[in-house]
């Protein structure tokens, strides 16, 4: 399991555009870099990026191997009901990660 | 011999610094304009409404922080349905693509990207409406990620 960074609110107002950021530890080995051994290392990155609020799939991305090591993203979603988001990273060498974050509306 | 006053020495150099820092927006690379093209589907593109932050001269090319913002009122019928990067020289053209809805709210997103080497970049966002809009800069890189 890699580790996970969340920056999500806890709570918000309804209809609030909150902003969520997330990173995750992960080498992003692009495939055009030579190892100690002079051969090229096998690309292993994360391919896809998504964000689920309670189920509706509000943001994904797909990435390439010019995204930097330990991908980061910062985008905003708008809060409408208490629930959970769920964020998945998906990638090379069958690589699927899953983490939630609980947010209250009021 | 004439000699120059001040106020002609000034004015001089003034027209030099100009010429250094006003540089006319370079034509996207063949390349560059293909990946955009698989991009919008071949849909025209007009700059503007899309403001792609940057750091103008990056020191380290292995994480470099961007932030692309869209002007777009998020609504059910008029939203940005996808952000996406296109860099010029880097081993591939695709940097990332984002999909966004209108429960997004506020059309921004930011990421951090690896970057070869001194090279122009574009950030296109295509509108619910079928339209493009681009906003092309320039970078120079002093230390480059090891090949991307």
């Amino acid at each position: 399991m890699a580790r996970t960074l969340i920056h999500a609110p806890t709570t918000a107002r309804k209809g609030e555009v909150v902003e969520i950021r997330t990173l995750i530890a992960h080498p992003m080995e692009t495939g055009y870099r030579a190892g100690s051994d002079g051969r090229t290392l096998p690309r292993d990155i994360i391919r896809r990026f998504s964000c689920r609020y309670n189920g509706e799939l509000v943001f994904s991305a797909d990435l390439h191997p010019a995204i930097s090591a330990n991908p980061y993203f910062a985008f905003n979603v708008v809060a409408n009901a208490s629930g959970s988001f769920s964020f998945t990273w998906e990638g090379d060498n069958g690589f699927a990660q899953t983490e939630s974050a609980a947010i209250t509306v009021a | 011999m004439t000699t120059l006053s001040r106020r002609q020495l000034v004015a001089a150099g003034l027209g030099v610094g100009l010429g250094v820092t006003w540089r006319p927006a370079r034509a996207l690379s063949d390349e560059l304009a293909g990946a955009l093209r698989g991009f919008t589907g071949g849909a025209p593109t007009k700059e503007g409404r899309v403001n792609f932050d940057i750091a103008p001269l990056v020191e380290n090319g292995n994480t470099v922080p961007i932030t692309v913002t869209v002007q777009s009122p998020m609504s059910a019928a008029d939203h940005v349905q996808a952000i996406a990067v296109f860099n010029e020289k880097n081993p591939q053209r695709d940097v990332v693509a984002c999909k966004l809805t209108p429960a997004s709210g506020k059309a921004v997103v930011s990421t951090r990207i690896r970057l070869a080497t001194t090279q122009q970049l574009v950030a296109v966002a295509k509108m619910s409406d079928g339209s493009c809009w681009t906003h092309t800069v320039d970078v120079i890189v002093t230390l480059a990620a090891c090949i991307e």
